[in-house]
């Protein structure tokens, strides 16, 4: 097995804004089983920041534990990293971000990591507004101790040793409505022309964006009876609308039919100009978007794009009025200004 | 565009680059792959099979397969294919006991092959083991043709040559040396069932200045000059040499001059440097030995005191394209510039001569004076005369007379034997096999090293200057003959799609190093190369396209422009919808060469196959 991918690259590959090449943005080799969708979103994922013209030392990534966690090794290896216990990947994330708001971050999650031993934790991400990209790389099982069944699995999907599913499922784009997210997104690792605007769109949100990506457990979850698989998520796909992401620099010049698009103007200047498919509602009302979800979800089909969008909700940092320069950058004096003033503060308040 | 049928042989076969720049269709990845893995006579014998000279080859050939290997389209040098060839020959042990039986009990039909240069050879080696008598003219002493007469020594060893020209006439073949044929009417009188004409090119233009006959004898034609020191007739030249001319016979007489007493030697060319047609790697060798070039001169005229010539003028001209991209040289209009000279050695080009071809042999010329030569057969309009080599279609090298000597033995034996020449020729040797030794594991090595070209060590030279026969390139040891051969990409092993497999995970798409493959929807091919993961202009490479897939409809699009051949997209998928399968392409011979069945002793691949065949 190759554990070392070739130096050789395209030698016409382009290069972005920063004049860096994609190579620039990709990690190690992958040590996930061939086939997982969790590769494909490692490859999305260095696409859209490769577009987005982000530097790759100003980006942190985020994990908790299971095969989703481990991904973040295979992208951005030139990027900050935290691999964290399984399920907390959100208290460090809050931490992180309190601290410095300037980097990019990409969290990377699992359904075992969110859904299950890090549900709490996903929820206070979610209420709290963390200005970050939630990755759930959602394969309805748990790959690494065998497949059993998660959190995720459909009510009455069919495991790999034949068990039919007996719980009702947990699906995070509802749960993330109900409480208070302010960019919910569903998509499919094996359709990248979905999946790269709604990451850049989600990197370019200001606050809490949730990404709920399928991607198939080969190994374990890719059989038939399984509505986690590639073949079935594709033919019960419903993409809600196609979502094309605007740079700030950049004109719309993409001509679509009046009332067929809807434009959305992000905090840092850019737009997503979205385009409607099969269902006729606005991205910006949470109601809607939980009726288009259960609605979806009524009649068998799984609903993806863009599902609801508040682009002027104030994030985490706004909300707790903190500092706005990073703690790195604030001088040690500032930062901790000495037993005098500690006791000054003391005696004030007695 | 349509589904890519694989079936068709042409198709894998390109994706060789190497091997299908070489005119002889030598399976060079496949040589290398022995030579890592120490298997030199192996690697030999699969070059022997196909291009009869791996030693002669590993020292000078004009490598088209170079220029054309994929390494050097990821990086800027190609592997050094040809330096490989001679550590095979260099290192390979006793090849006895694989070559083809000859039967002692003739088949009663006679040939005559005039001129014994690497055509005329090619084809008595592969008419041998058929059991033909075989009748080999040459005006020279030794065989080898114009590997002996025009290669020097100190590039290429007589013991090389000697080697492996013997090992032809040693199967048998009547060498009728130092015998010129001066009439083919009487050779056809002699009752030959074929005859085979491999003559070269053996007149070497003269250069018709003023002056040109007063300096007499101290002007030559290079490629007479050269047969000359070869042959031990010449053994000094003045102090004070020009050499007119850009081509490789051009750098061959400036090097043999410093050798032979030429201390001032120049090399004075029309063109610009950049498109003399000399090998670049000659060029060099030239350099490395202090030779001056001075390109971009046209000479004038010889210029003569006291009736003795002293050197040559030149006008300083400029290359000028026109738009269709023909080249002008305009006169610079500056003073003329003198050289001055002892000896002049002219090398501005070599043609066919068949001056003692009669006219009523039936054999017809077009108007450049090249007989009249079918591409396919090499038979000419006397259906028993047959041609290859330079003499068939003007002068080219020597591998490219190696190509045409296979294909005129199999044309003389389908003749000889009353079958027809192309509907009964048969199809070249193919073969697809999968390299896959389990999970993630093939048969080649897949990772690629990211090392570049290395060099070969010369003779210092001091030491070469002195010894016109001191061989200069001291080849690749052991050591750095494996090293260069893991360069090699091993592009015969090939990516091969099934659709029927693919589940559209996307995952061979996301691991490709040099992002070849792209799922996408069907359109025709300008469209699809502007909607790939990559560039892909090279429409020289093709695109491998795939039918129409299960889930979405859309097609897999690979550009084999870049493909490093690293087996990442087949280790990825989970269905082995890639697999990874080396593709055997050989060139038809007219007899299986290899003897025995190889494989028994683990001989792998083309020579077993030709052995089996």
């Amino acid at each position: 097995m190759s554990y070392i991918k070739p130096q050789f690259r395209h030698p016409q590959l382009p290069a972005n804004e920063r004049g860096f090449t994609r190579t620039a943005y990709e990690g190690l080799i992958s040590t996930l089983c061939a086939g997982c969708g969790h590769d494909s979103i490692s490859a999305a994922i260095i696409q859209a920041c490769w577009e987005l013209s982000l530097e790759p030392h100003r980006i942190a990534k985020v994990s908790g534990i299971g095969c989703s966690s481990k991904s973040p090794t295979y992208f951005l290896n030139k990027s900050h990293g935290f691999n964290s216990v399984h399920g907390r990947m959100p208290s460090v994330a809050t931490g992180a971000y309190a601290a410095n708001h300037e980097l990019t971050y990409i969290g990377v999650s699992g359904d075992g990591d969110s859904a299950s031993i890090g549900m709490g934790q996903f929820a206070h991400v979610v209420r709290r507004n963390i200005n970050m990209l939630y990755m759930v790389e959602n394969n309805g099982c748990y790959g690494l101790t065998k497949g059993q069944d998660s959190a995720t699995a459909d009510e009455g999907s069919k495991s790999r040793t034949g068990q039919i599913n007996p719980f009702e499922n947990i699906d995070l784009v509802g749960v993330a409505l109900e409480i208070g997210a302010t960019f919910v997104a569903r998509s499919f690792s094996g359709d990248k022309q979905q999946l790269v605007p709604l990451i850049k769109a989600a990197i370019a949100h200001r606050g809490f964006a949730l990404i709920d990506v399928i991607s198939p457990c080969v190994t374990f979850n890719n059989h038939h009876g399984s509505t986690k698989s590639y073949d079935y998520t594709r033919e019960h796909v419903q993409a809600g609308n196609i979502v094309d992401f605007v740079p700030s620099e950049t004109e719309i010049t993409a001509n679509y039919e009046e009332g067929a698009s809807h434009n959305v103007a992000l905090h840092d200047g850019s737009r997503l100009n979205l385009v409607k498919t099969t269902t006729d509602y606005d991205p910006g009302d949470r109601r809607n978007a939980i009726a288009a979800l259960q609605d979806s979800r009524a009649n068998n089909q799984i609903l993806t794009g863009l599902i609801y969008i508040d682009p002027e909700e104030p994030d985490f940092h706004q909300m707790m009025k903190i500092a706005n320069t990073p703690l790195n950058k604030i001088e040690m004096s500032t930062l901790c200004p000495g037993t005098s003033t500690l006791t000054d503060i003391n005696q004030s308040l007695k | 565009m349509r589904p890519t049928d694989t079936r068709n042989p042409e198709y894998f076969h390109k994706v060789v680059d190497c091997q299908y720049a070489c005119p002889a269709h030598t399976p060079v990845p496949e040589y290398i792959r022995l030579i890592a893995r120490q298997r030199y006579t192996e690697a030999y014998l699969v070059n022997w099979e196909s291009n009869v000279f791996p030693g002669i080859l590993g020292r000078t050939c004009d490598r088209p397969c170079e220029p054309a290997c994929r390494r050097g389209r990821v990086e800027p040098e190609p592997v050094a294919i040809c330096r490989l060839k001679r550590v095979a020959a260099d290192n390979k042990g006793d090849i006895s006991p694989w070559l083809p039986d000859i039967p002692a009990t003739k088949n009663g039909k006679r040939i005559a092959l005039i001129g014994a240069g690497p055509a005329a050879l090619t084809v008595a080696r592969d008419l041998m083991p058929l059991g033909y008598t075989i009748h080999l003219y040459d005006e020279n002493p030794k065989a080898g043709g114009f590997m002996r007469s025009q290669i020097p020594s100190f590039r290429l060893p007589e013991s090389v040559l000697d080697e492996e020209v013997d090992r032809i006439l040693d199967m048998g073949v009547d060498a009728l040396l130092s015998q010129r044929v001066e009439s083919l009417r009487s050779l056809l009188e002699k009752d030959y069932d074929a005859v085979f004409v491999g003559t070269g090119a053996p007149r070497g233009r003269d250069l018709d200045l003023p002056g040109r006959e007063q300096a007499g004898a101290n002007v030559h034609i290079g490629i007479n000059w050269l047969a000359n020191v070869a042959f031990e007739h010449t053994a000094k030249i003045g102090k004070r040499v020009v050499v007119l001319g850009g081509g490789n016979t051009a750098m061959d007489c400036c090097r043999t001059a410093r050798r032979l007493g030429g201390e001032e030697v120049t090399i004075t060319v029309r063109s610009s440097y950049e498109a003399m047609k000399a090998s670049p790697w000659e060029k060099e060798d030239a350099q490395r030995e202090g030779i001056p070039f001075l390109p971009d001169h046209t000479p004038l005229e010889f210029v003569i005191e006291e009736g003795r010539l002293v050197g040559m003028r030149f006008d300083r001209v400029e290359s000028v394209y026109d738009e269709n991209g023909k080249r002008s040289l305009v006169s610079t209009g500056e003073e003329p510039v003198f050289v001055a000279a002892d000896d002049v050695l002219v090398a501005v080009g070599q043609e066919v001569a068949f001056p003692w071809i009669e006219d009523d042999c039936g054999i017809e010329f077009d108007r450049w004076n090249q007989p009249v030569v079918d591409k396919a057969t090499f038979q000419s309009t006397n259906e028993r005369v047959f041609f290859g080599g330079d003499a068939a279609f003007g002068p080219e090298n020597v591998i490219t007379a190696v190509a045409h000597g296979h294909q005129a033995a199999v044309s003389i034996d389908l003749f000889l034997t009353g079958r027809d020449m192309l509907a009964d020729r048969p199809a070249p040797g193919t073969h697809l096999f999968s390299t896959k030794m389990g999970i993630h594991e093939w048969s080649y090595d897949s990772a690629v090293t990211p090392d570049e070209r290395f060099d070969v060590p010369h003779l210092d030279n001091a030491t070469a200057l002195k010894d016109r026969k001191a061989e200069v390139e001291l080849g690749f040891d052991t050591e750095i003959g494996f090293a260069e051969a893991q360069r090699c990409l091993n592009c015969d092993v090939q990516t091969v799609f099934f659709d029927s497999k693919c589940i559209e995970c996307d995952s061979c798409v996301d691991i490709c190093p040099t992002n070849c493959i792209t799922f996408t929807d069907n359109g025709d091919e300008d469209d699809l190369r502007k909607r790939l993961m990559a560039p892909a202009d090279d429409r020289n490479q093709a695109l491998y396209v795939s039918d129409s897939l299960a889930q979405t409809g859309r097609v897999m699009v690979k550009d084999e422009n870049v493909c490093l051949h690293c087996g990442l997209c087949a280790e990825r998928c989970p269905t082995a919808a890639w697999d990874m399968q080396q593709y055997m392409y050989s060139v038809t011979k007219a007899a299986p060469i290899i003897k025995i069945d190889a494989t028994a002793i683990g001989l792998p691949s083309v020579a077993a196959r030709a052995a089996k065949a």
